[in-house]
């Protein structure tokens, strides 16, 4: 069975609290917290004031650059403020807070459960509703999606791969919406080889859901051009260069873009969205997001309209748990810690919610390195954690970046697997930061001694 | 507003530690354990509990008193190997304050004045039995007879190890001592003489390939030792120095069989402090120990080379380290 080929680990998969759990719909809050500030780029420009009455689905703040994204309302009612907002990390932000009222809907959106097999839209029209729609990268890092349809000159996509992996532990989301709606991802899918100009399509799923797996070959199998490929359980199989190199062989150069290799990664809710977007009118307005852990009385998958506070989530899913030590958003290996649910809303960056024990929440101790390799032989980028982890704690950034520490792509392998539980990504990231702002400074000194 | 937990990503764990490796080394060595006790009796179990003891007090003590560490580390059970693996390396029948003595440089010197586990640059087992081969010379070298259990501890009847008339043999191209190796399925099985727990070559390999399959250790430093060490005994044998009654791969069998060659190939190159960090570093290093210990069998002055094969290639580490992985999107080197 393929699979990427060089490092990985196998965590327990953790899918059983929430596999299987149909897609349930929150309801709607009364106070929807939309912030500016849901995607990779720069921040969205608000096109709304105080006061103004908005329905869903209309734009609420337009892409503030290139590599930006719109924001269209998820609720309908009044703007009551658009002013500063702390997320659950503590970092500062702005965002759009809308009193709700109803739930009227852009006249030209199509809410009607019917499929719609055919699309007859040209490659830049396609393009232009999905940047309209707002649509970004779902599977957690929220790249604008119509920047990665419009390659940069002279780059050809040959192949769009799709990402049915769902690698990270304890999250099912994706695997749901395969199981409910893969009827509309594969349209969605023949909607992007259109886009894209290919006639090659790879649906990669991780073997531990083989209903999906045969449920979406089985859709597949009239489609010219779609196959579903089985891939081995290993993490981090759903990271994109790891699943170019499983799908295809081919393995993105250091720095490069998988462009580079003719390869174009998409989230299946990427691509659920993106149907939605160009068949129906309908833009980013909800996701499905997991709500799971060993003590959550009702984990499952739920169906959240974006500014609906988690709180209201995890009131769906029984309420926080009584042992819970952390709360984090996202699964177990990339997830970040919240330090508290009150005032952060269900948003497109936000893939699940997991709660884990007071006891599942500590750190070991940490040990001297006993040098044991078990770092060297995890890491999927073939680097050596323990090395960059003492080179950024002596703050020696050359070295760090001769060693490749930009290749770095944060999946928790080395940590997951180190006996000795050293920190080894918290001496990692403050180096990527500090050498990633140096290389940006040789840049621009380079693009102005050119002028 | 509850405050959470929030420290960083990753929020899961292996569940793998020092502790649990440790055990793993140390189960992996109960087989040849038990063959070192039917072959040589008490000498096994003395000098097997006094080298532990030592070992563990050995890093309590410093640890304690004089480092005055706030953690102890004995509990990560990487004293009680090294007490083990420096016993192994024994005549079982030697003086037990030789032992005592072994174990306290062995930890003192070649672990403990380094910073404890993790930072010493040479097998520390190897520290010590090398020390008491140079402090001790004639203990070091008086193997006793492999008489059974009933192999006496206090009295042992000695006699030299298959090594030793091999060198002779190889040097001299005299087959005259031929008669005096074991069988190649006895050297195979442990039925001979040498040290405590060298001497089964089959119960050393099940706790090799049991620490392989349990990802403990790789396969790149044991392949490697043994396989430099079969071609180039090979080559000896092809190149025709070998006496009459002795063919080349009768001789390979030798080389690999008897001596220190599958205890310091599965367990002592592969101690993870002193080893390199990367793949090709390990094939080098293996390779290395495996020229090395033939150099020193075949035109050296010892009978066995393998000690100080290892010690000597710990110190090319650091260099071996730079032999870096392969990178993701890299063309291959």
């Amino acid at each position: 069975m393929k699979t990427f080929r060089i490092g990985g680990v196998h965590p327990q998969d953790n899918k059983q609290f929430s596999a299987h759990q149909p897609i349930t719909e929150c309801p709607l809050p009364k106070q929807a917290i939309i912030p500016l500030v849901q995607h990779i780029g720069a921040p969205a420009q608000a096109v709304v004031a105080a006061g103004d009455k908005v329905k869903v689905g209309e734009l609420l703040a337009k892409a503030g650059g290139f590599v930006s994204a719109n924001i269209c309302s998820p609720v309908s009612g009044t703007v009551a403020k658009i002013g500063d907002w702390q997320d659950a990390w503590g970092a500062p932000g702005q965002a759009i807070f809308i009193d709700v009222e109803g739930d009227t809907w852009m006249p030209e959106i199509d809410r009607t459960p019917d499929i719609k097999q055919q699309c007859t839209l040209e490659p830049k029209a396609i393009i232009d509703k999905i940047a309209a729609a707002g649509i970004v990268g779902l599977g957690g890092a929220c790249f604008p999606t119509h920047v990665k349809l419009l390659p940069p000159p002279g780059k050809k996509a040959e192949v769009l791969i799709v990402n049915g992996v769902e690698c990270e532990p304890y999250l099912t989301c994706d695997h749901q919406l395969m199981l409910e709606h893969g009827e509309e991802i594969i349209i969605g899918i023949q909607i992007l080889m259109k886009a894209l100009g290919v006639n090659r399509a790879i649906i990669g799923i991780e073997n531990n859901k083989k209903d999906a797996i045969e449920h979406m070959t089985k859709l597949a199998q009239s489609k010219l051009g779609i196959e579903v490929l089985p891939l081995k359980l290993k993490y981090p199989q759903g990271g994109e260069k790891q699943l170019i190199d499983a799908c295809i062989g081919r393995q993105v150069p250091s720095g490069a873009l998988p462009i580079e290799v003719g390869a174009v990664v998409d989230n299946v809710a990427t691509i659920f969205a993106i149907y939605e977007a160009v068949q129906k009118n309908k833009p980013l307005v909800s996701r499905v997001m997991t709500v799971t852990g060993k003590n959550v009385a009702k984990p499952g998958n739920y169906s959240v309209r974006f500014g609906t506070p988690i709180e209201e989530v995890i009131a769906m899913a029984g309420g926080v748990p009584a042992d819970t030590g952390k709360v984090i958003g996202g699964g177990p290996m990339m997830g970040r810690a919240m330090d508290h649910i009150e005032n952060m809303p269900a948003n497109k960056r936000l893939s699940g919610l997991l709660f884990l024990s007071e006891a599942e929440s500590i750190r070991p101790e940490e040990d001297n390195c006993i040098r044991c390799g078990k770092c060297v032989q995890a890491c999927p980028m073939g680097l050596e954690p323990y090395l960059l982890q003492r080179l950024g704690q002596l703050e020696m950034w050359e070295d760090c970046e001769k060693h490749d520490v930009m290749d770095c792509i944060d999946c928790g392998c080395c940590v997951y697997t180190c006996p000795a539980h050293r920190r080894l990504l918290d001496g990692i990231r403050p180096a990527k930061a500090k050498v990633g702002a140096i290389l940006r400074e040789r840049a621009a000194a380079k693009a102005a001694e050119k002028k | 507003m509850k405050s959470f937990i929030t420290t960083p990503a990753p929020h899961a764990h292996s569940g793998d530690s020092v502790r649990r490796n440790m055990l793993l080394v140390i189960l992996a060595l109960l087989p040849a354990y038990a063959v070192s006790v039917w072959q040589f009796g008490m000498g096994a179990l003395i000098t097997a509990a006094i080298s532990v003891l030592a070992c563990v007090c050995t890093e309590w003590l410093i640890s304690r008193f004089l480092l005055k560490e706030q953690r102890q580390t004995i509990g990560d059970l990487s004293a009680v190997l090294t007490g083990l693996l420096l016993a192994f390396n024994l005549p079982s029948s030697i003086d037990w304050w030789i032992v005592l003595i072994g174990a306290v440089v062995a930890i003192g010197v070649g672990k403990m004045t380094f910073g404890g586990l993790g930072q010493n640059p040479f097998n520390p087992a190897l520290v010590g039995r090398v020390f008491l081969l140079i402090s001790f010379p004639a203990q070091m070298t008086t193997w006793p007879v492999a008489k059974g259990f009933a192999t006496n501890y206090l009295d042992a009847e000695t006699g030299a190890t298959p090594l030793y008339y091999l060198k002779h043999i190889v040097k001299t191209g005299d087959g005259s001592t031929l008669g005096e190796l074991p069988k190649l399925w006895d050297a195979f099985i442990g039925v001979m003489g040498g040290s405590l727990g060298e001497v089964s070559a089959i119960a050393l390999i099940i706790g090799g390939i049991f620490l392989i399959c349990c990802r403990v250790i790789t396969w790149h430093i044991p392949v490697s030792i043994i396989a430099t060490v079969a071609l180039f005994a090979a080559c000896t044998g092809w190149c025709g120095v070998l006496p009459a009654g002795l063919t080349t791969c009768d001789y390979v069998g030798y080389e690999l069989l008897t001596g220190g060659l599958m205890l310091g190939a599965f367990f002592m190159a592969t101690d993870y402090v002193t080893s390199p960090m990367t793949a090709w570093g390990k094939i080098i290093f293996g390779i290395g120990i495996g020229l090395i210990v033939m150099v020193i069998r075949t035109w050296g002055n010892y009978p066995e080379g393998m000690s100080f094969a290892i010690l000597i290639m710990n110190a090319c580490v650091p260099l071996l380290n730079k032999f870096r992985p392969t990178r993701f999107g890299e063309k291959k080197k």
